[in-house]
């Protein structure tokens, strides 16, 4: 299929990057390609199967090199083993909470037979010849869920270099045969002598690398998977107030920097006067840059007081200024016309016509803010040697550097990028353009490099400056024939491509498809034999951005209440209707069968309560829930959700019930209640209040059950949140006989059954 | 000028008194433990203690802080602090971590008036505290078997 001139346009306007973001990322853009392209023609290709494992000398400095000559310099890439026995894994990805600095130094300490206690983490400088995600290409960067899932094998091998040298190391000290050297809890031994690594480390770090170390079998593993054994590195630090985030970073000379930004997306500043906030105590400077007007101060308070006190006259004339309400109205015309093909199964709509009983639904979700709780910020400064150094919860580094660079005008190996742990991102710091990023370097610029800037967004400009999970509608027309078989699913889904005109385009984008569109909807587990998905791309100028599983958001709920609605329709069990459609997809049917069991499915529930159900694979992880929810008047509570996961092989059980019990606190809120909507293109919700998290007293009880698999390990950050919806919609309509369907969820505006 | 007295240390700080008592702590005396979330006292992330009541510090201007004594998570002793942080490392409560030192300063706040809540209680006590990551399950278990231990 060739592209309509239609999509072309739509591809070319980038819709809704405000234009000053664009050129920057252009710029980025182009400078990472021509990184890239050097790259890979100096024929370093890193893939799966490469081991950088390094051990650092007495005074930190690696001593060690990989193999191979195209390997980057520094070869402690990914463990260091220091004199005082400690062992340092090198997190490459942002942590912003998912557990990933636990879980990446698992992997390592169980394949290298390390105390726990000895395991330490730091992260990684920006540096994409070490550290790129290796199921992105040459990005270092985060997302998708894929940090412990690709870097599975390449830490395993980290972590078995480095003991293959400590083994080494031992063996020509003490003279006796490497394969009678046993190392267990980070001791050396043989017969009665022992050594620490500590003690092994200086003269393991001369020994030389082996290319492809044995692994371990799942026999032997010590850490991966027990319960318990691997408390949270980052545990101590957060409960004490020591984590550093970028919030609390301190420059000498630091300053402060809020951003006035246009209250309609796309609109542009047309003048300032700044003279009264020039008046606010602690104000130092007020300066332009390409987003809007940032206030420089001493500190955070006089910052907002100066903001305040600014008059800025805004240029609309290229700015989105409908409402949300007209932008879903637009979308309900376009989803009347045929779309872009995203996924065809068998004859949809010849299936239809033999069809016993048709449903027709539309499904409408709204614009969606992260509201990560630590609100977007960092701090940047120009080092003494003509250098950029910057601290963050940076989550694409590659690209940020480049943006960086590019702003600053140094090369990007000139930006020193400092990732810190992240308060939160749910996809919000995994910016293609760099939004924030970019605003950092250009207010250190316009204020002539003389201080330290940190930028700092309030949770106003946080819910209010954009980037949201983008608004949706879903039509599905689908029946079942006389015996309640499946006979056709059509189904249209319109919204604004997160992908289009981002660095990710070629990679994802399709004939004009954008996979985080349609995915989990063109791609469904289900058998349906007569399937056709269709897609239209909106074109309002609101920036929109992947959060927290994407896609999945809407296309669980459409696929898992309409699986509901369908079993309705043939009279049948709603669990039962799902199985006969997942022969061919075993690790759904487990999961679904296991919520199930262990959610007491079909035992009989008091009067104002019913129990839903919903299977979805996302990220390569398959996962079921079960909700039970009492409805009284208006009110949905949600008593309890029964949660199965198949990850394949879990590296930390805790942590993956963790980001299950998680993903229902934070998508529970996005079911009952948030949406962002516009009035004059402007975000009228502002803060907490309007658009109000989940809070204590909402969250279930919450059951996650792991199947046992020896697969590899897939995504678990984002995996548990399209379940939240759908189990919850069904078991609403278990409950009430009403039939929710858009999020978030509205008895007010539902009918009777 | 303003005398503040946070953890038991006097900070002369060179700011209005209308400046919230959070910007005091974070951007002049430099106790970064303490968050900013909402500025709004929607989301609790800076809860400190102030005459022992958890007060949402982005509320409080600063001059009425004057005289009291300030207790942010940096300043913590006495027993049920260390029984509240040792049942939150205990069960890895955290994930991001940003809105813990809110949510432990409020559990502290809770537990040193009612040793025995009951779950509403720690409803009440605990529902003006965000955590975006949904660390809800954990943090309640927490606050329940920190009860326990120092029951």
């Amino acid at each position: 299929m060739t592209i309509a001139p239609e999509e072309k346009t739509i591809a070319a306007a980038v819709t809704g990057m405000r234009p000053q973001h664009l050129t920057v990322a252009a710029d980025a853009i182009r400078s990472y390609e021509a990184t890239r392209r050097a790259f890979l023609k100096g024929g370093a290709a890193l893939g799966g199967a490469l081991v950088v494992a390094g051990i650092a000398g007495p005074n930190g400095e690696a001593l060690a090199q990989a193999p191979g000559a195209n390997l980057p310099a520094n070869p402690g890439a990914f463990v260091r083993i220091a004199p005082d026995n400690t062992v340092t894994v090198i997190i490459k990805a942002l942590d912003k909470g998912q557990g990933v600095t636990t879980g990446l130094t698992t992997i390592v300490a169980d394949e290298l037979d390390a105390d726990w206690s000895q395991m330490r983490a730091v992260f990684a400088p920006a540096d994409h010849r070490l550290y790129n995600n290796l199921l992105f290409g040459p990005v270092q960067g985060v997302g998708g869920s894929t940090t412990i899932a690709g870097s599975w094998l390449q830490m395993r091998k980290a972590g078995a270099a480095a003991k293959q040298m400590l083994i080494a190391a031992a063996a020509a000290e003490w003279g006796v045969p490497a394969a009678e050297i046993r190392v267990a809890r980070g001791v050396v031994s043989h017969g009665g002598r022992q050594a620490t690594f500590g003690q092994l480390s200086a003269k393991a770090a001369t020994m030389p690398v082996v290319a492809d170390p044995a692994l371990k079998g799942p026999g032997d593993w010590t850490l991966i998977g027990k319960d318990g054994a691997t408390p949270r590195v980052d545990s101590l630090a957060k409960t004490s107030g020591q984590a550093t985030f970028s919030i609390d970073v301190r420059r000498p000379g630091m300053l402060t920097a809020l951003v006035a930004h246009a209250p309609k997306f796309g609109g542009r500043v047309r003048s300032f006067d700044a003279a009264e906030t020039r008046k606010v105590k602690g104000v130092v400077d007020v300066v332009e840059i390409p987003s809007g007007v940032a206030v420089v101060a001493r500190d955070t308070w006089s910052a907002m007081k100066g903001r305040e006190a600014l008059k800025v006259t805004w240029d609309f004339a290229a700015a989105e200024t409908r409402s949300s309400e007209a932008i879903m109205a637009e979308y309900k015309r376009q989803a009347a016309s045929r779309g872009l093909s995203a996924g065809r199964r068998g004859d949809a709509a010849q299936g239809l016509s033999r069809a016993a009983k048709v449903i027709e639904a539309e499904f409408e979700f709204p614009y969606l803010a992260h509201g990560p709780m630590e609100p977007l910020n960092g701090v940047i400064e120009r080092r003494a040697d003509g250098g950029i150094e910057a601290w963050a919860g940076f989550q694409f580094q590659t690209v940020e550097q480049a943006t960086v660079a590019a702003i600053c005008g140094v090369a990007a190996n000139q930006v020193q990028l400092n990732t810190l742990f992240a308060g939160g991102s749910f996809g919000r710091r995994a910016t293609p353009t760099c939004d924030y990023v970019s605003e950092m370097a250009h207010i250190l610029k316009a204020t002539g490099y003389r201080a330290p800037i940190h930028l700092v967004w309030t949770r106003e400009d946080d819910m209010q400056a954009g980037y949201y999970r983008p608004m949706v509608y879903h039509k599905v027309r689908a029946g079942v024939d006389a015996q309640g078989r499946i006979a056709g699913w059509e189904h249209r889904i319109v919204g604004k491509s997160i992908l289009i005109g981002s660095p990710f385009e070629a990679m994802m984008v399709v004939n004009g498809v954008d996979a985080t569109t349609v995915e989990g909807a063109n791609d469904t587990r289900y058998d349906i034999a007569n399937l056709n998905v269709e897609v239209h791309n909106g074109r309002e100028g609101v920036p929109v951005l992947w959060w927290r599983s994407v896609g999945h958001t809407h296309t669980g709920q459409v696929t898992e209440v309409v699986m509901d609605e369908l079993a309705q329709a043939a009279g049948k069990d709603p669990l039962a209707f799902r199985l006969d459609y997942l022969g061919k997809a075993p690790r759904d049917a487990a999961v679904l069968r296991l919520a199930a069991e262990k959610a007491g499915w079909g035992q009989p529930l008091p009067a104002g309560k019913g129990r839903g159900i919903a299977v979805h694979e996302s990220f390569r992880t398959h996962v079921a829930m079960a909700a039970e929810v009492t409805v009284d008047g208006g009110k949905v509570k949600v008593d309890r959700i029964v949660a199965a996961v198949d990850c394949g092989i879990v590296v930390n059980p805790d942590i993956v019930r963790a980001q299950i019990e998680g993903a229902v606190g934070f998508a529970l809120s996005s079911v009952l209640r948030n949406r962002l909507t516009l009035k004059d293109g402007e975000v009228q919700e502002t803060n907490f209040d309007t658009f109000e998290p989940t809070r204590m007293s909402e969250m279930p009880k919450v059951e996650v059950h792991l199947i046992a698999s020896t697969e590899p390990p897939t995504g678990i950050g984002e995996p548990g949140v399209p379940l939240v919806g759908p189990a919850i919609s069904n078991a609403v309509f278990a409950a009430t006989g009403k039939r929710p369907r858009s999020l978030p969820i509205d008895l007010n505006q539902l009918g009777g059954a | 000028m303003l005398t503040l007295d946070i953890n038991g240390r006097s900070h002369q700080i060179d700011a209005d008194p209308d400046m919230p008592l959070l910007w005091a702590i974070r951007d002049h005396a430099n106790l970064t433990g303490t968050k900013f979330g909402c500025g709004k006292a929607l989301c609790g992330a800076c809860t400190v203690h102030v005459d022992g009541q958890a007060v949402r510090s982005c509320s409080l201007p600063a001059g009425d802080a004057q005289g009291r004594k300030i207790v942010t998570i940096e300043g913590l002793d006495g027993r049920v602090a260390e029984a509240v942080q040792a049942s939150w490392r205990k069960l890895d409560v955290v994930q991001c971590g940003y809105c813990q030192s809110g949510q432990i300063m409020s559990a502290i706040a809770l537990l040193s008036e009612n040793r025995t809540p009951s779950e509403d209680d720690i409803n009440n006590a605990m529902d003006g505290n965000i955590c975006r990551c949904g660390t809800y399950v954990r943090i309640k278990a927490a606050i329940q078997d920190a009860a326990r231990s120092l029951a």
